[in-house]
């Protein structure tokens, strides 16, 4: 931001040079084998599509930091929340779920959120709070009466194989587009709250949204049956075993000297991958107008200086709730993309330190502000977040090789798999103070 | 109607977790409270903080206990604390020397603190799993029991039965020394006026020639205390699980920001606020009411809300604050 130690004008070839830099990373990850590379195009493949799906959060999130200042401290929720849309809208529908009790489902959510805009209605116009607290007393107590019966229907309705609402068996790719708007839906309820006081209180209020949203999806079963896991949700791109049993194919991948089933896998990885780089590509195209339009230069005036531009007559804390609304529609449309890529939403899965905390990381050390340099430090932390994993181990191996085997030697061992999180701690807070704007500088 | 039984299911459910619940959380957010009161940023690293100073104890702990030494009725942990203060005081001073004293040279935004923070947060955790690894610990020893079910039932010749576990009362009596002290510490000597007056005006506290720094260590030192106080006692209460405290995070911040942060008092009742609502919410009342109004008793549990969702009663409460009170019920600093 305004304050740092680089230099004002960064070269042009800087951005260019650095991913010609992660690009061969990614071939030498796909080419050579030795301790510090595997060799499979499958696994390089695998991570750069993975590596592609944070590079979309972390254009949500710089969004949010890199445009406006706002720090979202519950990237964790609303990728999970975007990753609900899969499930609910092109999974096939459960058979008799919803005879059991939708419409009562569904009444009794409209009654709590009805509830709460009564509440809000009522204090509003009478300003007494008792009157606020009746309302939400009998709202509570009706959606209760309504919503628990109309639960234990829909999870009694064959609990083995579904018990929950099931989908709409629409396409999957239309199912990108809801978890987006999800996720708005969410930010929009709680940038409502917490925009406009101090800073931090945002961050709080994000974390907690995180944690429940989390919570919500591990423990009500009849959405996407909890800690059961929904598994095989369906995919915009082709079944290996479909490609593996097509005699055309298996040709193809002989002109290129794969085994068939290597190649299936390259196939499939790579049609994920031009999915996921045209809406990459579309979310950068569609910021970058953005943030060269009036509409840009505005949020950059109120992010460097909040009081001038509000003295010039903007309102702030609207522009704030807008600009949070939209980053987290890209958090959500990432969440969803990432539980297609998948193919399997285990709610057990998302970890705050990895879903929020590392994006942040990746938003930090590519550079806050900068689209490009987002992408580049989503991919390059992922790439490194995941050969850590088999570096660490091979490091400490090596280093403490000569030490005699017993219990200091083993317990070196067994933890070095842990050792990533002090590297992206210690990255973080290196990036942070030499060099604040990152590795690709904000123009 | 059967009142007597109906207010021991209550104690036995309700109110003595939710006590010691309550202290646990109010020392974290007195932590919370004063690093923000002094260095006005909202810190990240409190939780995993609150890991790695519980670990160096549970370590010392097993240390001592290898070594035979006990406390008799009491816990060992106790005895390994100070170890674990030191070790923690002494990480968070090498943070603030390394990490936070140049943005606060700098007089940067608070949130690029909060972010630093995060990062701090990585390497703390980092720390705790390679120290104790990421399972469940248990490291309690000593009496289990002050009142058992089983004697109480025999003493009072009721039907509901009522447990008071020594980790309990401990915690109290802890928290309540801890907290007399640290009022005494402020309100009393000429550091701890020191450190309210630099948080009151930084600048009137720099021309009276307060030390800023030193009044930055004395808080680091403090905070140190109090969360590896609060970590040692909810894991000797509950048990030790390192992602557990960093979820303690949220209930923390609910409760040092309806206390209104910089508030010290405000910490404590905002702990215990936080705690009985949380209790409260998830508790199934279908016993008390099945005592209280026999053949009235409803089918269903008459429980708020699922157990799982505790962390939904911290974050509403957080809510209703920013909503109607952004400064908290004690005023602390504005918005």
């Amino acid at each position: 931001m305004s304050s740092n130690r680089q230099a004002a004008q960064a070269s042009p070839w800087r951005a260019p040079i650095l991913f010609a830099i992660l690009a061969i990373l990614f071939v030498l990850e796909g080419t050579v084998r030795n301790g510090m590379f595997s060799g499979s195009w499958n696994t390089s493949l695998a991570i750069l599509n993975m590596g592609l799906i944070s590079a979309i959060t972390a254009l949500g999130v710089n969004m949010q930091w890199g445009y406006a200042g706002l720090f979202n401290a519950g990237v964790v929720g609303f990728l999970a929340l975007g990753g609900l849309a899969p499930v609910l809208v092109s999974l096939p529908p459960v058979e008799g779920a919803w005879a059991a009790g939708g419409p009562r489902l569904i009444l009794a959510l409209l009654v709590g959120l009805g509830t709460l805009a009564l509440a809000k209605i009522a204090y509003t116009r009478t300003r007494r709070g008792w009157i606020m607290v009746l309302v939400l007393v009998a709202g509570f107590v009706a959606y209760r009466w309504l919503f628990d019966p109309a639960v234990t229907a829909i999870e009694a309705n064959d609990s083995a194989r579904t018990g929950n609402i099931g989908g709409l068996g629409l396409p999957i790719l239309l199912s990108w587009l809801v978890g987006g708007a999800f996720a708005a839906a969410a930010a929009w309820a709680v940038g409502k709250v917490a925009l406009g006081l101090r800073s931090d209180y945002l961050a709080i209020a994000t974390l907690g949204i995180g944690e429940i949203i989390v919570a919500v999806l591990r423990n009500e079963d009849w959405l996407a049956r909890g800690v059961k896991n929904v598994a095989a949700i369906p995919r915009p791109v082709p079944y290996e075993t479909d490609l593996q049993q097509n005699p055309a194919f298996a040709e193809f991948a002989a002109s290129w000297g794969f085994g068939v089933a290597e190649a299936s896998g390259i196939w499939v990885k790579l049609c994920y991958m031009s999915l996921f780089l045209v809406v990459l590509l579309t979310v950068i195209l569609l910021a970058e107008l953005a943030l060269k339009s009036p509409w840009g230069r505005m949020m950059r005036a109120i992010r460097d200086n909040e009081t001038a531009a509000e003295a010039m007559g903007k309102d702030v804390t609207a522009r704030h709730l807008q600009i949070f609304i939209l980053g987290s529609a890209v958090i959500g449309i990432a969440g969803a993309m990432m539980i297609t890529l998948d193919g399997l939403m285990a709610p057990n899965s998302y970890n705050p330190l990895r879903y929020t905390f590392l994006i942040w990381v990746m938003v930090v050390v590519g550079g806050s502000g900068n689209n490009w340099g987002a992408v580049l430090g989503a991919v390059l932390i992922w790439f490194l977040w995941i050969k850590a994993e088999v570096w660490g181990p091979n490091l400490i191996g090596a280093l403490v090789g000569p030490l005699p085997d017993g219990d200091i030697k083993s317990h070196l061992l067994n933890s070095a798999a842990h050792m990533r999180f002090i590297a992206m701690g210690l990255v973080l807070l290196l990036v942070l103070r030499f060099a604040p704007r990152g590795l690709v500088p904000e123009k | 109607m059967d009142i007597l039984n109906a207010l021991v299911a209550f104690l036995n459910f309700v109110f003595i977790p939710a006590a010691a619940y309550g202290a646990q959380l109010a020392l974290g957010a007195l932590g919370v409270t004063l690093i923000y009161g002094i260095l006005r940023f909202s810190n990240f690293a409190h939780g995993d903080t609150m890991a790695f100073g519980t670990a160096i104890t549970i370590l010392t702990t097993w240390g001592l206990q290898s070594l035979g030494v006990s406390l008799g009725p009491l816990p060992t942990a106790l005895l390994a604390l100070p170890v674990g203060i030191a070790a923690t005081a002494l990480l968070v001073l090498g943070t603030d020397r390394v990490v936070y004293r140049f943005y606060r040279a700098q007089k940067a935004a608070p949130i690029i603190f909060v972010m630093a923070s995060v990062g701090v947060m990585f390497i703390m955790n980092g720390l705790t799993r390679l120290i104790i690894g990421v399972d469940d610990q248990r490291f309690d020893d000593g009496a289990r029991f002050i009142i058992n079910v089983r004697d109480f039932r025999e003493w009072t010749g009721l039907a509901e039965g009522l447990a008071l576990r020594s980790t309990q009362v401990l915690t109290l009596v802890v928290t309540a020394i801890v907290c007399a002290a640290l009022f005494w510490f402020l309100n009393r000597t000429k550091k701890g006026k020191a450190m309210r007056a630099y948080s009151d005006n930084e600048d009137l506290a720099l021309l009276s020639g307060i030390d800023p720094e030193r009044v930055v260590r004395m808080t680091w030192i403090i905070a140190a205390a109090l969360i590896t106080i609060a970590g040692v006692l909810y894991g000797l209460d509950k048990s030790f699980r390192p992602f557990n405290y960093f979820q303690l995070l949220l209930p923390i911040f609910a409760a040092a920001i309806v206390g209104g942060l910089g508030s010290p008092l405000g910490a404590i009742a905002g702990g215990f606020l936080v705690a009985f609502s949380e209790v409260a919410v998830t508790y199934p009342w279908v016993k008390v009411a099945g005592y209280l109004a026999p053949g009235w008793e409803p089918a269903g549990l008459l429980q708020l809300l699922g157990t799982e969702y505790k962390f939904a009663v911290s974050f509403v409460i957080l809510i209703v604050v920013l909503l109607f009170r952004p400064t908290g019920l004690f005023r602390g600093k504005s918005v």
